[in-house]
């Protein structure tokens, strides 16, 4: 579905990206994770094309996404953080993305889900950072793309939001999605999470289930596991 | 790219500046008719604004404009949206709602004055269309400059920089090589001079039209001579049309290489 071929990309003298190769031929919840700033979203941008990378090609379907923008109707994408139009109000945002991106009766569903129905008519200028988050989910989710993008998802949520976040993230994978998810929660990582994608210094480290990340490093649970990566390479 | 140009013109119309930047210049065209009485001679003090303060106007908005809406660029790349059509579909919402609150501005205080009654229209909408024109390439420039630099204040400034150049200091840099260089033919240097000014290039082109040779100084006089007035007003439209074209040509190509 995604494939990543040697890709590199600089910012400045800063290298950020140092030949990355990633394939996912299957659904399922992938975690992108690695210490701050092994670029983990410089990836995630790279895919949306909103990075442009010095070398490597992105495939998604076996298309190469310097071709077209249409690709990007196949990803469902929740930026980091939620920058939304201040004077734009939520209702109208809304109505704005699905005029760009086409019909869904998705987002009713989902805006009841989150509890959403007070804040349509606010300016999103005025929303607490929690809402925004939610009102980001309900826009990431709103459209059923084969590919999901979830860049620290988990950002000022409530309990019981989190709760119905991880619902949907499982709902999601039973269709056969494929969903990339970067967090700094290890629980949450752990929780779920089939797949583990390790970045150091712009490179993968690992790939794989998060019982052989424990087996190779040797330690018992998740977070220590990820701990004594990052001490060994002293970053 | 409508749906952007929809988008980005509707959020302008809603900015309170429009609003101000359309009563500022209705409350000029209703002061220079009603002081003045004289339609052609308020033409000419209006030429004299237009060429000033819309490229400032342009400008400044446009710099505005771009960082803005950063956010709304940042949830639109994430969109099956070509990058040209986010960029230029901003740029020319801002630049059709100024020239929109321009031609509104103006046009009205002189319609109820009795334009089409008189045979000043003609003059009359040649300044609206080099206002137009004007607003576009000083958007256009903002844009680029805006999509050059990260950072807020630096881009300001070299906007405010690039509309002093244009507007004040390039008339005196002209003017002083002109009398440092008196000995020595300049008429082809002057005109190409004059070429490579936007706002140069529009008061030329009005003053042509309004045939008043007292304002036509040294530039307009060898402009005259050399092209002939028709040919001349052809020139220096083509001249304005490539000043428009060439910064959107930026535009495009700046936006498809930037990282957000």
């Amino acid at each position: 579905m995604v494939e990543i071929i040697d890709l590199h990309k600089k910012f400045g003298k800063n290298n950020v990206l140092n030949g990355v190769d990633l394939k996912i031929d299957k659904g399922g919840i992938f975690a992108v994770l690695g210490p701050n700033g092994s670029g983990k979203t410089t990836i995630i941008k790279s895919i949306l094309g909103m990075v442009i990378p010095e070398c490597g090609t992105i495939k998604l379907f076996d298309t190469d996404i310097k071709k077209n923008s249409d690709y990007r109707f196949k990803i469902d994408y929740l930026p980091q953080i939620a920058n939304f139009p201040s004077n734009l109000k939520v209702i109208e945002l809304f109505r704005m993305i699905k005029d760009l991106r086409g019909k869904t009766d998705r987002d009713k569903e989902l805006i009841k889900t989150f509890k959403l129905e007070s804040f349509l008519n606010k300016k999103l200028g005025t929303l607490s950072g929690g809402t925004k988050q939610k009102v980001n989910i309900v826009l990431t989710f709103m459209f059923n793309s084969p590919i999901i993008i979830l860049d620290e998802p988990t950002t000022g949520l409530d309990p019981i939001s989190l709760i119905r976040l991880k619902e949907l993230i499982a709902e999601e994978k039973q269709k056969g999605k494929a969903i990339l998810i970067t967090s700094h929660i290890m629980s949450f990582v752990e929780e779920v999470a089939d797949e583990i994608v390790f970045i150091l210094e712009g490179k993968i480290y690992f790939r794989g289930s998060i019982k052989a990340l424990k087996t190779k490093t040797k330690q018992q649970d998740f977070e220590h596991a990820i701990a004594k990566i990052l001490t060994e390479h002293s970053v | 790219m409508f749906k952007i140009l929809k988008y980005s013109f509707y959020d302008l119309m809603r900015s309170s500046w429009s609003y101000v930047y359309l009563g500022f210049y209705l409350l000029l065209g209703i002061v220079l008719l009603f002081l003045n009485n004289d339609l052609s001679k308020a033409i000419i003090t209006l030429m004299n604004v237009i060429i000033v303060l819309v490229p400032l106007i342009g400008t400044i908005f446009g710099v505005m404009y771009y960082y803005n809406s950063k956010e709304f660029t940042e949830l639109l790349l994430a969109q099956p949206v070509k990058r040209s059509s986010i960029f230029l579909g901003q740029y020319l919402g801002v630049s059709i709602s100024l020239s929109m609150s321009l031609v509104l501005g103006l046009g009205l205080p002189f319609v109820a004055y009795g334009l089409f009654r008189s045979n000043a229209i003609w003059d009359f909408s040649l300044l609206l269309i080099v206002g137009i024109f004007l607003t576009f390439i000083f958007s256009a420039l903002a844009f680029n400059i805006a999509l050059s630099n990260e950072n807020k204040i630096k881009g300001f400034g070299y906007a405010i920089l690039m509309w002093l150049l244009l507007a004040v200091v390039y008339d005196g840099l002209f003017l002083v090589s002109l009398i440092l260089f008196e000995d020595y033919p300049l008429d082809k240097l002057s005109l190409i001079a004059t070429m490579l000014n936007p706002i140069d290039l529009s008061r030329t082109l009005i003053i042509l039209k309004l045939d008043i040779s007292a304002l036509l100084g040294y530039t307009g006089a060898v402009f005259k001579q050399f092209f002939g007035t028709s040919f001349g007003l052809i020139i220096s439209f083509i001249m304005l049309l490539i000043w428009v074209l060439l910064p959107v040509l930026r535009i495009i190509i700046k936006s498809k290489r930037k990282d957000f």
